[in-house]
């Protein structure tokens, strides 16, 4: 019949424009107002007509398995051993599986030797290139590059910010295990212990004399590194120095990955000189 | 559901070995085993190439011509002489595998009989052999390049050839590791920032050639002082360019018409503005490398893509020593995921088309809220909406997780935290169907619908065949094949669906078929539930752990049934010392491309509107067309 159609297919518009308001009634229109609960409630599996999301003051949460451009897993800051070391060894799997090849390694060398060091100089990624595959912490054989979640990267100019190095790349364990708790455990498991391979491997040989001087000898020479840095960033590193300290005692569980830049630096800087601290003291005992 | 009975007299079955043993007795000078290592089918001499064309066609029955691509085999190492080659893969449309023959001719002055006379399907593929690996096809009606710009230096697919940012021929490069000091690749090219050319670049290649010439070659031109008469009222003829930047060529596609009037007399499709030569990256990849790359091609569909991907390569890897096949239960994930594309595939088109109609955007926005949930799903399951990267060589990436969960950083973790069974099962039986519903009975009848859609964009059965139309077009038009039934793969066989067909050949057939395989695609995920609880802990992640994989030498065609059309992989693996892990040649039969191969035909006689909708009906991405 003519017409009816065409009447049908303008009810379901009438009706979604509709079940706004009955929902809006329903929820006396709280459901617009910023809180937490609202959105649920206008997310919800219930919820009928309109459900948008005000991007970027909501955002819809993302599953454990989501993709964004990969970042580097460091010990945590507060490690007691092992403040900030790189989990990553170097090996070089994540940048032969790359499909783009946007992952750019410098192996350390140590320097005496010359002989290869676990632990990467440099490592870059050129995120304009990345295309999110996840081939890199599927295939790394030591946990040590995962996918993130923050997807807002963009930047005002693409030439200068979009290749990451290892400082803008390296987040705390801690992160992933926040971001991931499932697949950090099973990671754990796999693995034998919540520590990195290479450190459980050496608990359980305990430890022999040649890897102690070995390890002194690294100390040495990223003490050696940092003081060339520091020297480097020296006028920058002054003024945030005073407030950097409280930033130690904030709690864990504040989430102090969503801070902005700044705090992420000053946090950084930190723990790097608690770092070069300690590793200092340890090169002085050693001498004496 | 419609009886397709066909002729007894036009039916030939038999096997292929058959086949081919006619084929050799009928010429059996010309035609000869492929008795390379992992290779089938037979090579045929190129004078007698077209006759045996028409025999395979006519007397053997393979009226169906799903695949031509051409192969370049250069250098030591790879085969004895160095020399080009066309490979085909024909079907019958009364299924069954393919008969693989092939036409080799020398590199310098590369020349093949075309078979366009025999299948006209064989005519844009023949084009894009032409423009990306230099061999002429006498008897072409149309051989101009076609990805490509006429003027462009070189054949890009040829081995010798190298690309603006060329490194290494492959992949991985060296300079990413041990020693990686980063740089940009566009400061190392030639063309610097893209705006200043070096002196000594020579620009004359880059001239376009003027539109007049592409309009003569496509026998396209109008005398303007012409007016015609059409019972008194008088019409000029013209020629209008529809693109590439136009909101319905759904990307950027072109369209040169010539127009009588409102009356279309003739249409050519102009594509390649998306052009990035996929195949040539993809030889430059691993094996591994290029799965992420076929989510690129039909975005919409990245799992089918997968699929397709994975099943050539597993082909090749089967014909080696270490390689398990994919368990079970990772077939079941694998068809999970490919059915659910379909229904989303399905949407969008039948969306888009509706868009093309004039209603804009209404029904695509509700059926972008079922869209949601299986993107929800995905996204839960593979770590991305729609750049899947799923599959992996024997197996898939993961197992489905035990909730979809959105544990993360954000505070609103609670909005979507379900089981995932319970999830897919309401999706399945309760929320999808119920939406289908809603397309069948708000759009099915609906008067513009029938007005706009019925009689318009009509192609023959023969003509379909003929075209190698695939998909929804081809059942539009009343021919019952669908891969998944004609020639199976992975479970299909032991699941309980039907192949939806219908006869009219216009774009509302087209629309119903997408209607139908809708439901049917609920009908195996029905089928699936109960499978996936009950191989419930076996694992799918077989050989994923290898992230090099060695494969043997051979070549391998893999095609899935997606929601486009036939999408097929034909990859071939030259087992070269240096580089095992890397594709000799890596061919996408891209459905949304060849589909488009009838598109002048279909839209000829019509309007300038109608041209819009068939090219919508024909659900195309231009990110697999260009590729
Ligand atoms: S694969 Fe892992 S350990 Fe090896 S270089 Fe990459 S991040 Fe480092
Ligand atoms: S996610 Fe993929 S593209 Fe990005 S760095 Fe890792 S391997 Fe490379």
């Amino acid at each position: 019949m003519n017409g009816v159609g065409f009447a049908k297919g303008m009810w379901v518009t009438l009706r979604h424009f509709l079940e706004t308001y009955v929902d809006d009634v329903r929820y006396g229109f709280r459901k617009y107002a910023p809180d937490l609960d609202n959105f649920e409630t206008r997310q919800g599996v219930d919820a009928q007509g309109a459900f948008t999301v005000q991007y970027p003051d909501e955002k819809v949460a993302v599953p454990e398995r989501f993709r964004f451009v990969p970042f580097l897993v460091v010990e945590n800051y507060d490690h007691e051993e092992r403040p900030g070391k790189d989990w990553c060894t170097s090996c070089g799997i994540c940048a032969k599986v790359c499909p783009p090849q946007c992952i750019w390694i410098v192996r350390s060398n140590d320097p005496e030797t010359g002989r290869p060091v676990p632990e990467p100089e440099a490592f870059f990624i050129d995120i304009d290139i990345c295309m999110n595959c996840g081939f890199c912490a599927e295939f790394c054989p030591f946990d040590a590059i995962k996918m993130d979640h923050d997807y807002e990267l963009a930047s005002y100019d693409r030439t200068t910010n979009h290749i990451f190095d290892k400082d803008k790349l390296s987040k705390e364990f801690r992160y992933w295990n926040t971001i991931a708790p499932t697949r950090a455990v099973e990671e754990a498991e796999a693995r034998g212990g919540w520590e990195h391979k290479d450190v459980q491997k050496e608990a359980r040989r305990g430890g022999s004399t040649r890897d102690k001087k070995a390890d002194a000898a690294r100390a040495e020479k990223r003490e050696a590194v940092r003081a060339r840095k520091e020297a480097a960033a020296a006028p920058k590193a002054e003024a945030p120095a005073a407030e950097a300290a409280p930033a130690k005692e904030e709690p864990a569980a504040e989430a102090p990955w969503n801070d902005d830049e700044e705090q992420k630096r000053k946090r950084r800087e930190a723990a790097l000189r608690r770092k070069a601290a300690r590793a200092a003291k340890r090169a002085e005992d050693g001498d004496s | 559901m419609v009886d397709m009975t066909i002729p007894e007299e036009q039916v030939v079955t038999g096997t292929i070995e058959d086949a081919i043993d006619k084929l050799k007795q009928r010429f059996p000078k010309d035609v000869s085993d492929d008795d390379r290592q992992g290779y089938s089918g037979v090579i045929i001499s190129s004078d007698k190439l077209q006759e045996a064309a028409r025999y395979i066609k006519d007397e053997l029955g393979f009226d169906y011509l799903s695949n031509a691509t051409a192969v370049d085999y250069l250098g030591e190492g790879v085969h004895s002489e160095d020399h080009l080659e066309m490979v085909y893969h024909a079907f019958r449309t009364t299924g069954g595998s393919a008969l693989v023959f092939k036409a080799q001719t020398d590199r310098t002055n590369a020349t093949l009989p075309s078979v366009t006379p025999v299948w006209r399907g064989a005519d844009f593929q023949e084009r894009e052999a032409y423009d990306l690996m230099g061999i002429k096809f006498e008897g072409h009606p149309n051989l101009q390049r076609i990805l490509l710009w006429e003027g462009f230096n070189g054949y890009p697919l040829r081995k010798d050839w190298k690309e603006a940012y060329y490194e290494e021929d492959h992949k991985p490069f060296g300079s990413r590791w041990p020693a990686g000091h980063v740089h940009r690749a566009e400061e190392k090219s030639v063309f610097g920032k893209n705006v200043n050319y070096p002196a000594d670049i020579d620009l004359s290649r880059l001239n376009d050639v003027s539109e007049s010439t592409m309009y003569k070659a496509f026998g396209m031109g109008v005398d303007t002082e012409h007016v015609v008469d059409h019972n008194g009222v008088q019409t000029d003829q013209l020629i209008v360019n529809m693109g590439p930047h136009h909101p319905s060529t759904h990307g950027v596609f072109r369209m040169i018409m010539e127009i009588d009037g409102e009356t279309v007399t003739k249409l050519e499709p102009v594509m390649g503005y998306l052009h990035r030569n996929h195949e040539k990256i993809g030889e430059r990849n691993t094996f591994l490398h290029n799965i992420p790359f076929t989510d690129r091609l039909d975005y919409i569909s990245s799992m089918g893509n997968n699929h397709g991907y994975v099943m050539a390569v597993e082909q090749l890897l089967a014909l080696g020593a270490k390689y398990n096949p994919p368990t079970y239960r990772a077939e079941v994930i694998r068809v999970l995921m490919v059915e659910l594309t379909r229904i989303v595939n399905h949407l969008w088109a039948i969306g888009f088309w509706l868009n093309d109609l004039g209603a804009f955007f209404t029904p695509v926005l509700y059926f972008v809220q079922e869209r949601e949930r299986i993107l929800d799903f995905f996204e839960a399951t593979a770590g991305s909406r729609m750049m899947c990267n799923y599959m992996r060589f024997g197996g898939v990436f993961a197992d489905i997780p035990e909730r979809i969960h959105s544990v993360s950083n954000l505070i609103n973790d609670r909005v979507r935290d379900f089981d995932t069974m319970k999830f897919l099962t309401e999706m399945i039986n309760e929320r999808i169907p119920r939406s289908i519903d809603e397309v069948d009975e708000y759009l099915t009848q609906n008067d513009i619908v029938q007005a706009r859609g019925m009689g318009v964009g009509y192609l023959s059965r023969e003509n379909a065949i003929d075209y190698s139309a695939a998909g929804p077009v081809l059942r539009g038009s009343g021919v019952a094949y669908d891969v998944r039934k004609s020639d199976p793969y992975s479970i299909y066989p032991e699941l309980d669906f039907d192949m939806v067909v219908e006869t009219e050949g216009d774009m509302y057939a087209r629309y119903l078929v997408r209607l139908g395989e809708m439901r049917e695609s609920l009908r195996i995920l029905k089928q699936l539930l109960p499978r996936l609880e009950y191989t419930h802990g076996e694992s799918v992640t077989e050989n994923n752990s290898a992230y090099s994989s060695k494969v043997p030498i051979g070549e391998a065609y893999g095609r899935v049934e997606n929601g486009k059309g036939e999408l097929g992989f034909y990859v071939v693996s030259a087992g070269d010392k240096r580089a095992a892990a890397n594709p000799w040649r890596y061919h996408v039969r891209a459905p949304s491309f060849i589909n488009l191969t009838p598109l002048g035909l279909m839209s000829t006689g019509g309007k300038v509107a109608d041209v819009v909708a068939i090219l919508g009906s024909i659900d195309i991405v231009l990110g697999e067309t260009d590729r």
